[in-house]
């Protein structure tokens, strides 16, 4: 399957990527060589074959609801651009 | 000193020929004059590391230490380190310093090992030359015009020019077996599972595995035996006992069973790589093995199938990286989508840009199931492929690498020809099994790397298999010509 300009534009819109302009058409042409080689895949019949998630098909394991973490909202706030009275700051989402 | 494998330096240390900060002081001096040719570390923590020694050689003192108690290791700049920056080779990560330790570093400290530093590596793990790094490309001490090979370059580089004994790395298509190979080492992917991801920053969740890099099959159990084990903190680890890989290398190999996909031996193969991994097998012959032809049919899908579950997983994973937390933020957002977007843009490299867009789209409604369920079977069809030739034979062999290490920029315009570099490697972490590289030739000067591929959970007889190896070759003991030379100074 291949790509254009517009599928490009509209997953990097998705994967929350600002493309440059000019770097479009060659993004989109390498895309395209990269699901070329990727449908390779459709070759093979797989209608029977059960999709594998886990090499040794293990399944989630659970624990025990007990609080665990302690509480390092400050050290990890620390490392964060810009926060303020322990809050994350980004623009102003609602006017 | 740093030419002696980690038993002699473990040997030394207990015997008082020298002690840990002296050792530790002896590899950071050989960083700070030779690194500058390599660009190997990212970050060299010298003041830590001393502090590590000092404590170590307490340790020492009282006796009854682990193995790697004083013994210094490079750690791959993807495993996160405490207060010391964690980078992963990404601008997005220039300025984090994580507030926790990987398992895996915390095991190394509680083993006593010293920690070198951090060391270079492809951005997020993506590549196979470890020219994709924010901090600058790395060169193969071998020949340094061409790729150590990715993406952990770095920890293959430092190692092979030994500016550290081992040293540890990732692997989710290749990315320890392949700059092994191409920088004359020892690398070990264990089972998925086998090693704690715990704050291993993730590329794709469902096939990255650490392991140990080091200049022989003994010095890498050594270090497996400190990485292996459960953790409940991953939710992908596996509850099994951790055998002593140091003591199995010795056993006989004699009657072992050696399958030889046939699909590893075609077109694209470096004429020299194949002579070298024949007369490697003569060699195991002698050693009383026996030689089979096998088949692994899916192996072309495996390219296509891993260029689908990686970009997908990594663009899942990627996601956390949004400017608001942690990590790179932009100037001036104008609202909070440009500060998602223009961070992302700005923080991120071309090639981890690729592959986001790529897993974003196979993802995207309406192409799962073209693309991430189809590969998903087809990693199944790969899975069984292995398991009907683990009835046939104990190990799988083959080349690790399709040519030997190439030249710098010589592949880095084309993602599609990087991708096949790791034709041999990638199968094994869609099936999640353990594959090792050992050095068995040069061609040009340039090391060769021979493959092993083990069923689930053996990477104990995968390390004997290539320790009984080791005892009959000298390819592992070879240093690089630049390296002899550089010892006559430091």
């Amino acid at each position: 399957m291949a790509v254009d300009r517009s599928d490009i534009e509209k997953i990097a819109t998705l994967a929350r990527i600002k493309l440059d302009e000019n770097s479009i058409p060659e993004i989109t042409s390498s895309i395209c060589d990269i699901l070329a080689l990727v449908d390779k895949m459709q070759l093979v019949k797989t209608d029977d074959i059960e999709p594998m998630a886990h090499p040794l098909d293990a399944i989630q394991r659970l624990r025990c609801d007990k609080v665990t973490e302690e509480d390092q909202r400050e050290a990890f706030q620390q490392i964060a651009p810009q926060t303020e009275d322990g809050l994350y700051l980004v623009p102003k989402v609602i006017e | 000193m740093h030419t002696q494998s980690i038993a002699e330096l473990a040997q030394g240390l207990r015997k008082g020929d020298y002690s840990s900060k002296e050792l530790t002081q002896h590899y950071l001096q050989r960083i700070e004059q030779l690194d500058g040719n390599y660009n190997s570390f990212i970050s060299v923590t010298a003041e830590q590391a001393l502090q590590q020694a000092a404590q170590a050689d307490l340790r020492l003192a009282k006796g009854d230490t682990p193995m790697l108690c004083g013994i210094p290791i490079a750690h791959k700049d993807i495993f996160c380190t405490q207060g010391t920056r964690t980078s992963c080779g990404s601008k997005m990560l220039d300025n984090f310093i994580p507030p926790y330790d990987a398992t895996v570093i915390k095991h190394f400290q509680q083993a006593g090992s010293v920690s070198l530093g951090k060391t270079n590596m492809d951005e997020f793990a993506m590549g196979s030359s470890n020219e994709s790094s924010f901090y600058g490309l790395v060169k193969n001490p071998w020949k340094m015009e061409c790729v150590p090979g990715g993406s952990s370059g770095g920890p293959a580089a430092a190692v092979a020019a030994q500016l550290a004994p081992a040293a540890t790395g990732t692997d989710t298509g290749g990315s320890i077996r392949q700059p092994a190979a191409l920088c004359g080492l020892t690398g070990l992917k264990p089972t998925y599972g086998r090693v704690s991801r715990y704050g291993m920053i993730a590329f794709a969740s469902s096939l990255d595995q650490g392991g140990p890099m080091g200049r022989s099959a003994q010095d890498a159990a050594l270090l497996l035996n400190v990485m292996a084990g459960f953790d409940p903190q991953d939710s992908t680890c596996i509850d099994k006992p951790v055998p002593d890989y140091s003591l199995t290398l010795n056993d006989s190999i004699e009657g072992l069973r050696i399958g030889l996909p046939k699909e590893y031996f075609g077109e694209g193969l470096d004429s020299d790589i194949q002579k070298a991994v024949e007369q490697a097998i003569k060699v195991y012959e002698t050693l009383g093995a026996s030689i089979k032809e096998i088949s692994l049919p899916h192996t072309e899908l495996a390219i296509p199938a891993y260029y689908v579950i990686a970009p997908a997983e990594a663009s899942a994973n990627l996601s956390r990286f949004d400017g608001v937390r942690y990590g790179y933020r932009c100037d001036n957002p104008q609202d909070l989508n440009d500060l998602y977007s223009r961070s992302r843009a700005e923080g991120f490299g071309d090639e981890v840009k690729r592959r986001i867009l790529i897993g974003a789209y196979a993802l995207s409604a309406g192409y799962y199931d073209a693309y991430y369920k189809k590969a998903q079977c087809i990693r199944r069809l790969i899975k069984n492929d292995f398991i009907s030739a683990f009835e046939q034979v104990d190990v799988i062999m083959g080349p690790t690498t399709p040519s030997p290490a190439f030249k710098l920029g010589e592949k880095s315009n084309d993602p599609v020809t990087m991708y096949l570099e790791d034709i041999y490697t990638i199968s094994v972490n869609l099936a999640g099994l353990p594959g090792l590289s050992i050095p068995a030739g040069l061609t040009e000067g340039k090391p060769i790397g021979l493959q092993l591929i083990g069923n689930y959970f053996e990477e104990a007889k995968l390390l004997n298999i290539a320790h009984r190896y080791q005892q009959e070759s000298d390819w592992h003991q070879q240093t690089p010509p630049a390296a002899h030379k550089q010892n006559s100074e430091v």
